[in-house]
């Protein structure tokens, strides 16, 4: 990771090598896979429905929702498994992304609504409201609505991020309190007056920069672009924690006080992570919402934002790509699950929550490394025996816990 | 105890007085550090050693008192990681390294320089600064252990670690709490060899519960804390047969 | 550390340190509970005058006399009925004017009437005894025309106006206020001629203005409207409200403009009082939304406060305190007007045996990892939510309110207040004020407090420390199961009750700071009073996200809360 032999290039060179970082395997066989599927998932969705490579486009539809899933596990990881912040109100920052989309789709629909008012939504005209409410204009054109993706979950992360983090709000507190966030924004949405579509949120979409979203093509372009963003996401991700400040926040999360006294603003550099990972939250839910046709108030519940936390907890967090691993595992068991036998999803979901934490502080991929390294020290220990050494100690060190 | 004009000293504490729910962990302390010298500071504990340097690196505000750096500088206005970019470091009792990180990451975060988060984003370390850190490695003997996690470090090399941490700042003071703790007698002789070496060129305040290596170092001024306040000052010798000291150290 | 050196020179006098903890500990929870059980107890009973009996043959010929063809026989008869001087009349005669007295046509016995499915139950004015049960076609009920029922409304408001009991004299007069009659104005001034008591004569000459307000005298009506100033009832308000209504002829409909001022001004000064006991109404809910606030704070003061464990299952735990509720009516149908005092205890063990469970089995193996005890927890409500909804269905239980907890106490004409939310706000105090005694006095208190200050010292000086934690957890949680008791009295049990109030129970908690009831206490209250206080303005919801944002934004500017432990113990 570290770097005192690198050759001195370009400024863009060094961000590059840094985001393509040749110590990464994981995240190069995940983005080999990513890449793959990028490819293939569309394609098999362009055979004829006969034949048994078909991938239907129900199937590219919820593969794009699990990537949407990802990049927001992505985030979360990044501001928790790196800097150590556990918010449980990422899901608000999603949401909010997910809305400022919503309203742009709800413009496009135009007369197209049961109501046929040219301007108004639907639930507006329900409501008998006379004319667009101030903070809806400027949402029917793309560009706009695009920058509020970012702007809006960035905006709120600041302010709150600005004022906890200043008054070195840390720990389970910060969470209670982002949780308290979030629940305060799902309450307020779920109020007509509100503007947003009450409890039914937005939905009825019909198409996107002219393109119907119903058309297979639109959802495998949709599917393309979701895997792209998380393609991205991750390489910048990679960038940031292979970065000084990467190392930065790592300080941060292992001794907060330390780094204050090396002389770090802690709260700029979390401060900095926060909207950093609030706006790639938005992003996952701009791109959500127009694959799964609909955004409600119930996405901002605190229970969301918390699942989100367990999906990098399982994948195994600080990694990157386990927290895309876990995102994808936990929601493919619970779509497997909700289908097959739903009584038992919250049991087993539950059941995560507790076993991962006694069990599996690493998730999935530190089971998998643990494997690795007792595989390796088994091999070097033949390895050892054969040649009669007395040294067994090296492969002993391979296998030392992080402390962390 | 005279008090000494504010500009001819680098620290400058006077009248002080921190309280904790009605305990005074510091009772009108007056403490003043010439630029370059080196004071060691004893006392028993709760004698408010730490809090001391907690008001002077910005951990603790003070409830009342003045605290200046190099004459001007009001060191109550200021937030840790402003105070350590001033040139005020310090080293903890308890070794503090960053556990997850390498021994040459360690360094690299602490070498002196901008501390933006943009900067921090786009940074590269400079050949210049390269040497910089092979050279503290050297100093801190950590040459083999460069590429160590540092939570795998032994005691002693986690107290070195920290010592390099805070050279690499390069700081006009430094705040030693109790550095010799846990050392084995090499280390000692070598950690007062060190400190002695940086006295003149930075000013160290050095906090310790250890005579013999007090005795070691301190050239010139000891100051004994209690209670919250300045019980003596002077040289080592006027200090051992000062009666109030001994009474506060043998006494009771 | 005093406390732990009091206990060290206590511990060589104790031949088995564990053995007393545990009787302590058990001894604490049963005084506990009987504290809050004879609390609970005490349950308003109701007595009523026994019957005083005259000649029963006199009376019986009078009552029959009532069912005669002739409406001026009648108007004799009831005269003479009426002049008995017999308990039985007033009954008989309320059942007359409400068309509740019939008489069997084969018999021409009469009797009061009850229907009871298809069929009549008729029950002897005389014996108190029930005639039989007949079919609608048998009986016949004794009719009466619009004269008959005004002398019955006189003749029942005198009877009433000259009981000997004060409270019927008292509720005569309330009553005519609440539907005046010129007719009965008559009655009316012969009893104020006659009332000697005090409050009565208030009310009485209350009521003949209520009458009198309509008078055709400009000065009777202004008597009237100066004697009505400061009463508090709706029905007097609006009675002078309508004396300054203007007439579609832009006339008003009060001619004395003199009068007119004086009603206003008498309205103005009983709209001051109303406003006065409006506020004491908000400030009434408010207290009990921050009891209901502080019954499921207070178990979490314990498991976050004093533990700093972080328990999001809290909520689940005042589910299964109010599914406790709900299981012990199931198992009690006969006495449920006691199930709660069952309940309250049983709540208790239940609640607190889990919560017991929870800590042995998951809680500590996470201690120093708070933000994984928030994880684990979480997932375990998860799996206590799924579990309620296997074993009762998702469906909310309706759980039963005991008559002594329904109704409301009318204090006066503004303000009267729910029985429920009373009970509940006593209940409250109750619950904390053993809760504080209980830490505070008691020998498990004090090695709870020793354990949560010097693990090491406590455990060094002998107290099993992993055992008072599982008590302490357990405490947290027993106290959440009573307060899930409280919570079936007021809203649904199903599932989802404990989610709703955990992020306002933590809310409280830290708003309150970490580790202090007095500060829970303060906190719940204060939130439940200015959530009240929000609501006429902002509405239900908005108020609630006006608290959120508010705590949100103070825990920005004092993380530890309102009344935090200051000094260095508190800031790592």
């Amino acid at each position: 990771m570290t770097t005192n032999d690198r050759p001195v290039t370009g400024p863009i060179a060094h961000i590059l090598s840094l985001a393509f970082d040749k110590n990464d395997v994981g995240g190069r066989r995940f983005l080999l896979i990513l890449a793959v599927v990028t490819v293939a998932v569309p394609l098999l969705n362009m055979l004829p429905e006969t034949s048994p490579f078909y991938v239907s486009t129900y199937t590219l539809t919820l593969m794009g929702k699990y990537l949407c899933y990802a990049i927001l596990a992505l985030s979360v990881d990044l501001i928790w498994g790196y800097c150590g912040i556990m918010s449980l109100g990422h899901g608000a920052f999603f949401t909010l992304g997910g809305y400022a989309m919503g309203m742009y789709l709800m413009r496009q629909i135009g007369e197209r609504g049961v109501y046929g008012d040219p301007i108004l939504p639907d639930f507006m005209v329900f409501l008998d409201w006379s004319e667009l409410p101030w903070y809806w204009l400027g949402f029917d054109s793309f560009s706009f609505a695009m920058l509020m993706v970012l702007v809006v979950p960035g905006l709120l992360a600041f302010i709150f991020g600005w004022l906890a983090f200043r008054s070195r709000v840390t720990g389970v507190y910060l969470s209670i309190i982002t949780q308290a966030m979030t629940y305060a924004l799902m309450l307020a949405f779920f109020r007509n007056d509100m503007g947003f579509g009450g409890n039914n949120g937005l939905t009825d979409f019909k198409d996107i920069l002219g393109f119907s979203l119903q058309a297979d093509s639109t959802r495998a372009i949709l599917f393309v672009i979701t895997a792209l963003a998380l393609a991205l996401a991750y390489l910048l991700s990679r960038f940031i924690v292979n970065s000084k400040l990467g190392r930065v926040i790592v300080s941060v999360r292992d001794a907060e006080s330390r780094t204050r006294f090396i002389g770090y603003k802690v709260e700029h550099y979390k401060l900095f992570v926060f909207v950093l990972s609030a706006v790639i939250a938005g992003i996952a839910g701009a791109l959500y919402v127009p694959q799964v046709g609909i955004i409600n108030p119930g996405e901002f519940s605190p229970i969301n934002s918390i699942e989100i936390i367990i999906w990098v907890a399982i994948g195994g967090r600080g990694t990157l790509y386990g927290a895309i691993l876990g995102a994808i595992l936990v929601n493919y068991a619970k779509t497997y699950f909700t289908g097959a036998l739903p009584e038992v999803w919250l049991f087993m979901l539950g059941g995560l929550f507790v076993v991962t934490t006694l069990y599996l502080p690493k998730g999935v991929i530190g089971i998998a490394n643990q494997v690795k390294d007792r595989y390796r020290e088994q091999a070097s220990k033949k390895q050892d025996q054969q040649m009669d050494s007395i040294k067994t100690e090296n492969a002993d060190t391979l296998s030392v816990e992080d402390p962390n | 105890m005279h008090t000494p004009n504010r500009q001819d000293t680098i620290l400058y504490l006077n009248g002080v007085s921190v309280s904790f729910d009605g305990f005074k962990a510091l009772n009108n302390l007056s403490l003043y550090i010439e630029p370059g010298e080196l004071r060691a500071i004893i006392g028993p504990n709760g004698a408010g050693k730490s809090t001391m340097m907690d008001v002077i690196t910005g951990k603790t505000r003070p409830d009342e008192g003045e605290v200046f750096f190099a004459d001007h500088t009001d060191l109550t206005k200021y937030d840790e990681a402003e105070i350590a970019n001033l040139g005020i470091g310090r080293k903890f009792q308890k070794p503090s390294c960053i556990e997850s990180l390498t021994v040459y990451e360690n360094l690299e975060l602490s070498l002196s320089g901008t501390r933006t988060v943009f900067h921090a984003l786009l940074h590269r370390l400079s050949p210049k600064q390269q040497e910089r850190i092979d050279e503290l490695l050297e100093i801190i003997g950590l040459t083999i252990e460069r590429q160590t996690t540092a939570g795998l470090l032994s005691h002693g090399q986690k107290q070195w670690l920290e010592i390099g941490m805070l050279l690499a700042q390069d700081p006009q003071v430094l705040l030693i709490d109790e550095p010799v703790a846990g050392m084995t007698p090499q280390e000692v002789e070598r950690t007062s060899t060190l400190l002695t070496s940086l006295a003149g060129k930075h000013s160290v305040i050095v906090v310790e519960h250890d005579m013999a290596f007090v005795r070691s170092i301190a050239q010139s001024k000891v100051t004994v804390l209690h209670q919250g306040s300045v019980l003596a000052e002077g040289s080592m010798d006027k200090i051992q047969s000062d009666p109030k000291v001994i009474e506060v150290y043998l006494g009771e | 550390m005093t406390i732990i050196q009091k206990q060290s020179t206590q511990r060589p006098s104790l031949p088995h340190p564990i053995k007393t903890i545990k009787l302590t500990f058990l001894l604490g929870i049963y005084g506990f509970l009987l504290a809050i059980s004879t609390f609970a107890f005490a349950v308003p009973e109701s007595t009523e005058p026994p019957p005083s009996l005259t000649n029963d043959s006199i009376f019986e010929t009078a009552l029959n006399k009532l069912n005669q063809k002739n409406f001026a026989q009648k108007n004799q008869a009831i005269t003479e009925f009426s002049n008995l001087k017999d308990n039985r009349v007033l009954n008989t005669l309320i059942a007359l004017k409400e068309g509740e007295l019939f008489y069997v046509k084969k018999t021409k016995q009469i009797g009061f009437s009850e229907k009871k499915e298809a069929l009549y139950v008729l029950t002897d004015p005389v014996t108190s005894k029930i005639i039989g049960e007949f079919k609608k076609r048998k009986i016949k009920k004794i009719s009466l025309n619009n004269s008959l029922r005004t002398l019955i409304r006189q003749t029942i408001a005198g009877l009433q106006l000259s009981s000997q009991d004060k409270q019927t004299r008292l509720d005569a007069a309330t009553s005519i206020i609440k539907k005046p009659s010129k007719d009965l104005l008559p009655t009316l001034e012969k009893a104020i001629a006659l009332e000697t008591d005090e409050t009565v004569l208030l009310r009485l000459t209350k009521a003949r203005a209520v009458i009198n307000i309509s008078d055709p005298s400009a000065d009777v009506r202004l008597a009237s409207v100066h004697r009505l100033e400061g009463s508090l009832l709706p029905e007097i308000r609006s009675l002078l409200n309508a004396m300054l209504i203007v007439e579609d002829d832009g006339s008003f409909r009060e001619p004395s403009e003199e009068v007119r001022a004086a009603a206003t001004i008498a309205l103005e000064s009983i709209n001051d009082q109303v406003q006065v006991y409006k506020f004491a109404e908000n400030l009434f809910f408010g207290i009990s939304l921050g009891s209901v606030l502080l019954l499921s704070a207070v178990g979490l003061a314990i498991t976050f406060g004093v533990m700093g464990v972080i328990n999001m299952a809290h909520g689940e735990m005042m589910m299964i305190g109010a599914y406790t509720t709900y299981v012990i009516q199931l198992l009690m149908p006969n006495h449920i007007e006691y199930s709660l005092m069952v309940a309250i205890p049983a709540a208790f063990l239940v609640a607190g045996l889990m919560g017991i469970i929870i800590e042995r089995g998951i809680i500590r193996h996470l201690y120093g990892r708070p933000l994984e005890t928030l994880l684990a927890t979480f997932g375990l409500s998860l799996v206590l939510q799924q579990l309620v909804r296997s074993i009762f269905s998702p469906l909310n239980r309706s759980v039963y309110t005991p008559d002594w907890m329904s109704g409301s106490w009318e204090i006066n004409g503004a303000l009267s207040l729910t029985y429920n939310r009373l009970y509940i706000i006593f209940f409250a105090l109750a619950v904390l004020i053993a809760l504080i005694l209980l830490l505070k006095k008691s020998r498990f208190g004090l090695q709870m407090r020793a354990v949560t200050q010097n693990r090491s010292m406590a455990r060094a000086i002998g107290i099993r420390t992993s055992w008072v934690d599982a008590m302490t957890f357990g405490l947290g949680s027993g106290i959440a199961g009573i307060a899930g008791v409280a919570l079936s009295q007021l809203t649904n049990v199903g599932p989802n009750l404990g989610q709703a109030y955990i992020i306002d129970s933590f809310m409280v908690v830290v708003f309150g700071g970490v580790g202090n009831l007095f500060g829970t206490f303060f906190a719940a209250m204060s939130l439940g009073i200015a959530n009240k206080f929000i609501e006429p303005y902002a509405g239900a919801v908005l108020a609630k996200i006006l608290i959120l944002v508010f705590i949100i934004i103070f825990i920005q500017r004092r993380p530890r809360g309102l009344f935090a432990l200051k000094g260095r113990a508190a800031e790592d």
